[in-house]
């Protein structure tokens, strides 16, 4: 039996990093493959080769024996590859079905294709409704879409591209039931992910990336995840030092925190209850695109509410004040996008520091004093061992684990009293994750409140000393982490906590029926 | 009084028509997600290579065409600029219109003070003559008749057609498309060619029918009012019809105001058409989150497959 | 088979950033060429009276300052703006308003003899400008509504209302009818700088303006806040930049330098308010700003190519019977080629060879 997939000394250069260096990689018809690797291993740089939407610049592939050249995702699609993105290729403003039709070369319109979808979607326990607009479904329902795209072309090869950082615990269990079942039909599965236990249940092989080159294969049925992570980072997973915390007075108090979605395609806030006390780090879990953003915009102050005690900073009533005034009182900030919110892409890494820490005496009579700016970026790239040229290389030219390292140095060095930071390791190799952590766990246990939104939830339950659940805009009661588990909190994902019975507990929904 | 109320419907549509043409192409271009600010600039490329081959050939209909091929060529400068070598659409949009306005003063010099014979309204024998419905279906001149077919065809094609929904498709998300395999360029490309076209034969319009001569920036700001108007119209093909006759009848107040012998200087009712933009412009956008919903979502952003 | 692909640079190049107006420079030149001899005149001479006659004598010298100083002015403030994303394309029409507040000043105090009429002008005159600038500022704020196009209808709306002046109220009673004003009085004229010459002290408003625009936008935080609006307006708001206090700033400095020049003109080589006042200086600021960079020093030379591009018109329409038109051509040549050759700022050429067997090793 000839391999489904085979690849052979694939490389591809961009300006100034290698992504793939001649990679092998052979994947059997009905096995599920996993790709294992941190942050910027080449993954899916590969995987875009593999879709024929980036062009190698050498190397050979051939499919089902015979060498191909994959010039694009329309060849791809011939050959019979399906692809489910990390970040969906779905168009917000058209139906399920439109979607679809635009992916399917022959069909034409979408009235006879939505039997079909609804066909492929039950068979597989992907429940779709064809006429619906995606800007009106869920993060887990969109990923749905995108796998009966991809379906109803009978792939033989399915990518999946990191497709649990979408999902509640719960729902992962249902999409692994169902790529085995596709695997079972004979689909082959190219499974990328950086979570090792998801890989250890799912996959029947393994191969490990790491910058850029295949640094082995495995069962990794066999293997533990201590061992698959050795493989992929080359050493022993870096480890946090956690004290008791000590919490002290409230921070922040968010009271009755309602906001209207300021676009068409944003999630409400709706009566939303959080308080942050000093030497304290709480954690905000829940699936992305279920109201994270816009509650960091309303704390952040990039959007004002109409009560000025909504949100109370450090005993002020800020709820009315824009993000410079609520940065005045204390707080800092590190959005979820690095380039282009958290920095400025063109400019320096010194003008990126000028962008929030003007108030550490970088300016005298409004006039920029440029010493005192090159010197706070350079004693934060030292501080926090940024890997960059110098306080001017731009922004753009650091890799992500070194941007967020420098944008949390840069908002640590501001010495706020409450540190708000969205999804801290997104993106982020494993030693810049463990040092990001770490400097959160120091910030607290100096007298910091820090709130941390993620969707990991290793993560929370590593450096949080309590834990909430934003659900559809609305944010469940913070536990202390000793007394909750990732069973629960899965649950919480699913928005069980916002139907209460009559004393306020939430109805689960096995007691509710 | 009845006449006077036809002739005015008859004069604001042929009014609104240069109007109906160019902001119809400038739609379709957005819908891809491209900002063309050059309108202005085609419409005069159009108007003038219309007339000047209308003249020397002595076929108004040739002239038409090479008005829309007019429009079309310096719409090409402006996708070659913006869409492969990735030029900021503004700044493009914005050269565009200023090099269209010195390319027709150029080379219209000799065409200044040229009389031609305009294309003629239909005469099917007899059928104008059938009181008021006759004239209001078949007085219009052919031009008419064709930017409402226009009107029908991007209409139907937006909504019904395959092809429609690729380029709604590459306007709201060009990364979602081109990883589905669409090839963005080549639709953008297309589109803004057509909105060139379309502009151009709005020009055509104008120096071969609607005031049969040519005069250097005789489009008098109807390139940037049909930019105006797609806003308005919130990228609906219907509401830049609706559009394009108000502000055709706003144009013809001053006219009619001398008609009337109405005793006010000419200037004020010459500046109604600009105002009543401003005013229509900033009561439509108040509504941010409807503007939003309607706007295609990569509107004026480059893209760059691996950029 | 070998193909030649755009990729994307690692960094900006600096180098490419200067190379390109020059580049878009020597293209105009080119083309002129080709045009002149298509139009069959010697192309050497054409060349010689379009950009180098304008240069030879004082006068001549002085005339291409005179020129460029309004067209510096307008670029300075419209830069500004640009830097931060706000599109104000209506200087011309900033430009006449000052014209306008500027002349009317003049006008009103036609017989006093003091010394403060002219600085009265021109504080009054960028009034104007800020006042034209205003609207498109107050409607992008309030209502959202998009600043290009309602500033550049202004452009129109404002030459109407000069129209309007000359040919009534303002018309000089003694002018034969003609649309004009009463000539300004001598304290209303700005002092000529270089016997010989019209060179006038309106030259040190545009190099001040040229100064103070430096300042602001490579020192002050508000400069470099308006920078941060451009590049990137999520970091703005973000880090807590105001977005209207932005588009003010942006429009505003637009309007009073387009005000200043529009001041600049009637007290200085016309004299008095005509139906039209400027032949198109607010538009060609828009091309100046962009082949200067937004940067002050850029705008500095660019303004001086560009009052070239003016003189050459009108020596090669006197000397050659060329059109003058020529000139507006020239103009958006220049541009597109600058946004054309600007691409190699952020991407480089490279020859690609699709993977063979042979090289994948």
């Amino acid at each position: 039996m000839s391999p489904r997939l085979q690849l052979s000394g694939i490389t591809k250069r961009y300006a100034n990093v290698v992504a793939n260096n001649a990679i092998d990689l052979t994947v059997l018809p009905g096995e599920i493959h996993a790709v294992l690797g941190e942050n910027g291993a080449g993954k899916s740089t590969l995987m875009k080769i593999i879709y024929g939407a980036v062009k190698p610049d050498a190397g050979t592939i051939a499919w089902e024996g015979v060498p191909v050249t994959i010039a694009n995702p329309a060849r791809a699609r011939r050959l019979g590859i399906g692809m489910v993105f990390q970040h969906f290729s779905l168009f917000e403003t058209l139906t399920v079905a439109d979607n679809i039709v635009l992916a399917l070369e022959n069909e034409r319109t979408s009235v006879e294709l939505s039997d079909r979808i609804r066909d492929v979607s039950n068979r597989y326990g992907l429940p779709l409704d064809p006429d619906r607009h995606v800007h009106t479904m869920s993060v887990g329902e969109r990923q749905r879409v995108e796998i009966v795209r991809c379906l109803l072309q009978e792939p033989r090869l399915l990518i999946m591209d990191e497709p649990t950082s979408v999902l509640t615990p719960q729902a992962v269990d249902k999409l692994f039931a169902t790529l085995r079942r596709l695997a079972t039909e004979g689909c082959s599965v190219l499974y990328i992910s950086h979570k090792l236990n998801e890989i250890r249940a799912l996959c029947h092989k393994a191969t490990v990336l790491r910058g850029g080159r295949v640094t082995g294969d495995c069962d990794p049925r066999h293997e533990s995840s201590s061992s698959l992570a050795r493989m992929m980072i080359g050493g022993e997973l870096p480890q946090t030092q956690h004290r008791a915390a000590h919490a002290g007075a409230d921070v922040l108090v968010v009271r009755k925190l309602t906001l209207a979605a300021d676009d068409l395609f944003g999630t409400s806030l709706s009566d939303i209850d959080l308080s942050v006390r000093a030497g304290e780090i709480v954690g905000i879990a829940g699936v992305s695109g279920n109201g994270q953003r816009e509650l960091m915009t309303a704390l952040s102050g990039e959007r004002r509410q109409d009560e000025a005690d909504t949100v109370t900073l450090l005993g002020t009533a800020a709820g009315r004040m824009g993000a410079a005034q609520r940065r005045a009182l204390g707080l800092a900030f590190v959005p979820e996008e690095r380039l282009g919110r958290g920095a400025v892409p063109e400019m320096s890494l010194a003008e990126n520091a000028l962008l929030t820490a003007y108030r550490k005496g970088m300016v005298a009579h409004q006039f920029v004093r440029a010493g005192v700016v090159r010197d706070y970026a350079a004693r934060t790239l030292r501080t926090y061992g940024v890997n960059a040229a110098g306080p001017d290389a731009t922004a753009r030219s650091l890799s992500g684990g070194n941007l967020q390292k420098f944008i949390i140095g840069r908002e640590l060095g501001q010495h706020p009293r409450l540190l708000i930071v969205a999804q801290p390791t997104w993106g982020v190799d494993v030693g810049s994750a463990a040092q990001i952590r770490q400097a959160l766990l120091d910030l607290r246990d100096r007298g910091g409140a820090v709130l941390v939104v993620s969707e990991e939830l290793d993560e929370l339950f590593e450096i949080c000393d309590r834990l909430a659940v934003i659900a559809q805009g609305r944010l469940s009661d913070a536990k202390p982490v000793a007394e909750t588990n990732a069973e629960e909190i899965g649950l919480l994902m699913s928005g069980v906590f916002i139907h209460r019975d009559g004393e306020g507990r939430y109805l689960r929904p096995d007691s509710s029926r | 009084m009845m006449d006077h109320a036809i002739t005015l419907l008859l004069l604001t549509l042929a009014a609104g028509t240069p109007l109906v043409f160019a902001a119809l192409g400038e739609l379709v271009t957005e819908k891809s997600g491209v900002l063309n600010l050059g309108v202005e600039g085609m419409m005069l490329v159009g108007a003038v290579v219309a007339f000047i081959v209308a003249t020397t050939s002595q076929s108004p209909w040739l002239g038409v065409a090479a008005g829309m091929a007019g429009g079309a060529a310096l719409s090409l400068v402006f996708a070659i600029v913006t869409l492969s070598l990735h030029a900021n659409q503004v700044a493009s949009g914005l050269a565009l219109s200023l090099f269209g306005i010195g390319l027709s003063a150029f080379i219209g010099l000799d065409y200044v003070s040229v009389i031609i014979e305009p294309i003629r309204p239909l005469t099917v024998h007899g059928l104008p003559d059938i009181p008021v419905v006759g004239v209001l279906l078949f007085g219009h001149n052919p031009l008419v008749y064709l930017s409402l077919a226009l009107f029908a065809a991007i209409q139907w094609f937006l909504s019904r057609t395959r092809a429609g929904l690729v380029l709604r498709a590459v306007g709201e998300s060009p990364q979602s498309a081109h990883a589905i395999g669409i090839s963005v360029v080549r639709i953008r490309y297309l589109a803004v060619l057509f909105g060139g076209a379309c502009a151009g034969l709005g020009g055509a319009y104008l120096s071969l029918v609607y005031s049969p001569s040519w005069a250097e920036g005789m489009t008098s700001g109807r390139g940037w009012i049909a930019l105006a108007l797609v806003v308005f119209a919130n990228w609906k093909p219907w509401r830049v019809l609706a559009g394009a006759y108000l502000f055709g009848g706003v144009t013809l107040a001053q006219f009619q105001a001398q008609g009337m012998g109405v005793e006010l200087p000419s200037q004020y009712l010459a500046m109604l058409p600009y105002i009543a933009t401003i005013v229509v412009l900033a009561i439509i956008s108040r509504n941010a989150a409807v503007i939003k919903q309607n706007a295609p979502a990569s509107l004026g952003r480059p893209f760059h497959p691996e950029g | 088979m070998m193909r030649i692909r755009l990729e994307p640079r690692a960094e900006p190049s600096r180098f490419a950033g200067w190379l390109s107006p020059m580049v878009a420079a020597v293209a105009v030149v080119l083309i002129g060429l080709v045009l002149f001899s298509l139009m069959g005149r010697n192309p050497w001479h054409a060349l010689y009276v379009f950009f180098i006659e304008p240069m030879n004598t004082l006068y001549d010298a002085g005339e291409l300052v005179l020129k460029a100083s309004p067209i510096m002015l307008c670029a300075v403030g419209l830069s500004i703006g640009y830097r931060a994303n706000v599109w104000n394309i209506g200087a011309e029409g900033q430009l006449i308003m000052g014209a306008i507040a500027g002349g009317g000043v003049a006008l009103a105090f036609h017989d006093s003899d003091s010394r403060w009429v002219l600085p009265a002008m021109f504080v009054v005159g960028a009034a104007g400008g800020m006042a034209w600038a205003a609207i498109p500022a107050f409607l992008r704020t309030r209502c959202n509504t998009n600043e290009i196009l309602v500033s550049l209808m202004l452009v129109y709306v404002a030459s109407l209302i000069l129209s309007l002046l000359v040919h009534g109220a303002w018309r000089d009673p003694e002018g034969f009818n003609f649309p004009q004003s009463k000539m300004f009085a001598e304290t209303a004229l700005l002092p000529i700088l270089v016997a010989g010459t019209r060179l006038n002290v309106g030259l040190f408003i545009a190099l001040a303006a040229v100064a103070a625009g430096w300042l602001f936008m490579q020192r002050s935080l508000a400069g470099f806040q308006m920078r941060v609006a451009g590049l990137a307006p999520a970091a703005a708001s973000y880090a807590g930049i105001s977005s209207s206090r932005t588009v003010w700033i942006g429009m505003l400095a637009g309007g009073a330098c387009a005000g200043l020049a529009g001041v600049g003109e009637v007290a200085g080589p016309i004299g008095q308010l005509l139906p039209v006042v400027s032949p198109g200086y607010g538009f060609a600021a828009i091309i100046v700003a962009f082949v200067g960079r937004l940067h002050p020093v850029g705008i500095f030379f660019a303004s001086l190519l560009m009052s070239l591009l003016y003189l050459g018109g009108e020596a090669a329409q006197m000397h050659l019977a060329l059109p003058s038109s020529v000139t507006g051509l020239f103009q958006g040549t220049l541009l597109l080629f600058l946004l054309a050759t600007d691409v190699f700022i952020r991407f480089r050429l490279r020859i690609v060879r699709p993977p063979t067997a042979a090289t994948a090793a």
